[in-house]
């Protein structure tokens, strides 16, 4: 073996990075063409739409959102209220079902689990239109806990979670509390879920940014202004009353991300390390 | 996986498997299989009209609204735009994340800052599609934007292009947003599946004097291949449910370019005449489509012992 042959070709590698460094661009340049402009009046966005120096218009960006339906703080707090109620929701009770699945030996264990298997699949739109007139009959259109009750119910994260556990929660564990005197529920809450706190964060992180860029049923079932998830909020400024506001456009797009650029970037070490979990599981 | 305890005393713990399954099961029952049944049932009636919820079954012709469906031009075009959108975005896609695969785990070739790359390359599929699509539509604006600028400046076209008016374009621009925003989520899947490879088969190979692109060839790609359907089924049936990109990009146009089976779905029940009971027979044929791929996912993925 040459020595060449074992470290490579260079020119291959210096091909690699380019590729590698063009893709990072491209992955980068939409979002700072964004952030920038959000920051330049719309004469100058006008002028020169790409521009790598930040201007002095923000303020004045921000003025144009005033008295008008696009409102970023009250879709940052309905988009938390929902993201954070479903979260809980999804990790607490498929961190339940989990256990169930894997500390205890019941009959109809594994049916159970192959019907999550099956269903985890199906993604919540194709019965939207059931789901909506189920709401509308009880009065939850216009209610931010319709979308935050169903995250209870989320079979790909129990599916997570179960093959998380089985590789990590010793069940003699479980017996030994068990001859401490400790009752099932407490066992679960004070022994297996502290165990489970990786897995838990994974599925809490996906949870969240999935339920805060959700569009098609919160479209559908949140009709008041007040109400509106910033995904929502965001479509707002297609509306005509922000077509020649360039810059102000640019601000309200960059205000709705700000948060997942925010959480992506404190974690990004953690989401990348989930993802690559979530592929192992064929 | 019974617990030593309960063989020692004869007690059993099986009632708490049931009990704690209780909150899935009913959160199943109430938001998902209530709804999938009121949905088949709109499907077989004359629902329709904002705010109407009284409805009569068709006893007549029961499959009214499936023969409407399956026979109306724009379901014909959504269904097929759908499919055309994935591919488009698709192939691209995997193409890319196996090049990047390769890349990354070569043994020769020590790639540096991989941490970085993956951290940048998964970073758009994080954020919301609607202010992605929403930020393409200002991006390739017409007269002015960032794109035509460009283009114009660099001496590319003589005059801006009015992207969001040409079919081909529009789709094009919706299929690479989707790519954009994927391929990095694929190649993360495809290296960590590299990875769970033993690495014996790959020292092997080297003593033997294999080239990099013989590896990747022979061994590689096909101890992939479960990973591959299961990526190739899980983006086909995302693909399937695709929504916010072409929606908020230019609302399914120019000329229904765009329009897919969502959109189509989402028009019927909530625009124009409220047309609940048609948007649930086009939900149901969409539901039998992804249930038939979910089966292939399901298959793949079964306990294997």
């Amino acid at each position: 073996m040459t020595l060449e042959k074992r470290n490579g070709n260079p020119v291959v590698k210096v091909i690699i990075y380019i590729v590698c460094i063009a893709l990072a661009v491209m992955s980068i340049f939409p979002f700072v063409v964004m952030v920038i402009n959000s920051t330049r009046s719309t004469y100058e966005v006008q002028q020169h739409a790409v521009s790598l120096i930040p201007s002095s218009h923000l303020m004045d960006n921000f003025k144009v959102f005033e008295g008008k339906p696009f409102n970023p703080w009250r879709g940052f707090l309905n988009s938390l209220t929902v993201a954070v109620g479903a979260t809980v929701c999804t990790v607490y009770f498929s961190t339940l079902t989990a256990y169930a699945l894997v500390a205890y030996t019941w009959k109809a264990r594994d049916a159970f689990f192959t019907f999550i298997l099956c269903v985890m699949m199906i993604p919540a739109q194709v019965t939207a239109i059931g789901f909506y007139q189920f709401m509308y009959r009880i009065h939850m259109t216009n209610n931010l806990l319709a979308l935050i009750l169903p995250a209870i119910y989320a079979p790909s994260a129990v599916f997570f979670m179960r093959q998380f556990m089985l590789a990590s929660l010793p069940l003699e564990l479980l017996d030994s509390a068990r001859i401490d005197g400790s009752k099932e529920f407490h066992t679960f809450n004070r022994i297996a879920m502290p165990i489970m706190k990786p897995a838990m964060a994974t599925q809490g992180i996906f949870c969240f940014v999935n339920t805060w860029n959700n569009l098609f049923i919160p479209s559908i079932l949140l009709t008041r202004d007040e109400l509106k998830t910033m995904p929502i909020m965001v479509s707002l400024l297609k509306g005509d009353i922000y077509k020649t506001e360039y810059g102000a456009i640019y601000l309200g797009l960059t205000l709705t991300v700000l948060p997942l650029f925010f959480v992506y970037f404190t974690l990004s070490k953690y989401i990348i390390a989930g993802v690559a979990l979530g592929g192992v599981k064929g | 996986m019974n617990s030593t305890l309960e063989k020692k005393h004869g007690f059993s713990y099986a009632k708490y498997g049931y009990l704690f399954s209780i909150p899935f099961i009913v959160a199943f029952l109430i938001f998902n299989l209530y709804p999938t049944i009121y949905t088949i049932v709109l499907g077989f009636t004359d629902s329709k009209g904002l705010g109407n919820i009284t409805f009569h079954i068709l006893k007549d012709d029961p499959f009214k609204n499936f023969r409407a469906v399956l026979n109306a031009p724009t379901f014909k075009t959504a269904v097929k735009n759908t499919f055309v959108l994935w591919t488009m975005n698709f192939i691209p896609q995997i193409t890319l994340a196996l090049l990047l695969t390769a890349w990354f785990t070569s043994r020769r070739n020590q790639i540096r800052g991989q941490g970085f790359f993956k951290v940048v390359f998964y970073m758009p599929n994080i954020i919301t599609a609607a202010s992605v699509a929403i930020l393409f539509n200002v991006l390739f604006g017409y007269p002015k934007g960032p794109i035509n600028d460009l283009l114009v400046q660099t001496g590319l076209r003589d005059s801006a292009f009015y992207f969001m008016n040409s079919p081909k374009a529009t789709r094009w621009i919706v299929a690479f947003i989707q790519f954009w925003m994927w391929y990095g989520y694929t190649m993360i899947i495809l290296i960590s599946g590299v990875l769970g490879i033993n690495p014996e088969i790959f020292e092997a190979a080297e003593i033997d004097g294999a080239t990099d692109t013989q590896i990747f060839f022979q061994i590689t790609l096909p101890n992939l291949r479960t990973i591959l359907t299961y990526t190739l089924v899980t983006s086909l049936i995302g693909g399937l449910s695709m929504y916010d990109i072409p929606k908020m990009l230019n609302n399914g146009n120019p000329n229904n370019a765009t329009l897919t089976a969502n959109m189509f779905i989402y028009n019927q029940a909530f625009q124009g005449s409220y047309l609940y009971a048609r948007a649930a027979a086009a939900s149901m044929i969409m539901f039998v489509i992804i249930a038939f791929f979910s089966a292939i996912v399901f298959y793949l993925m079964r306990d294997r012992k």
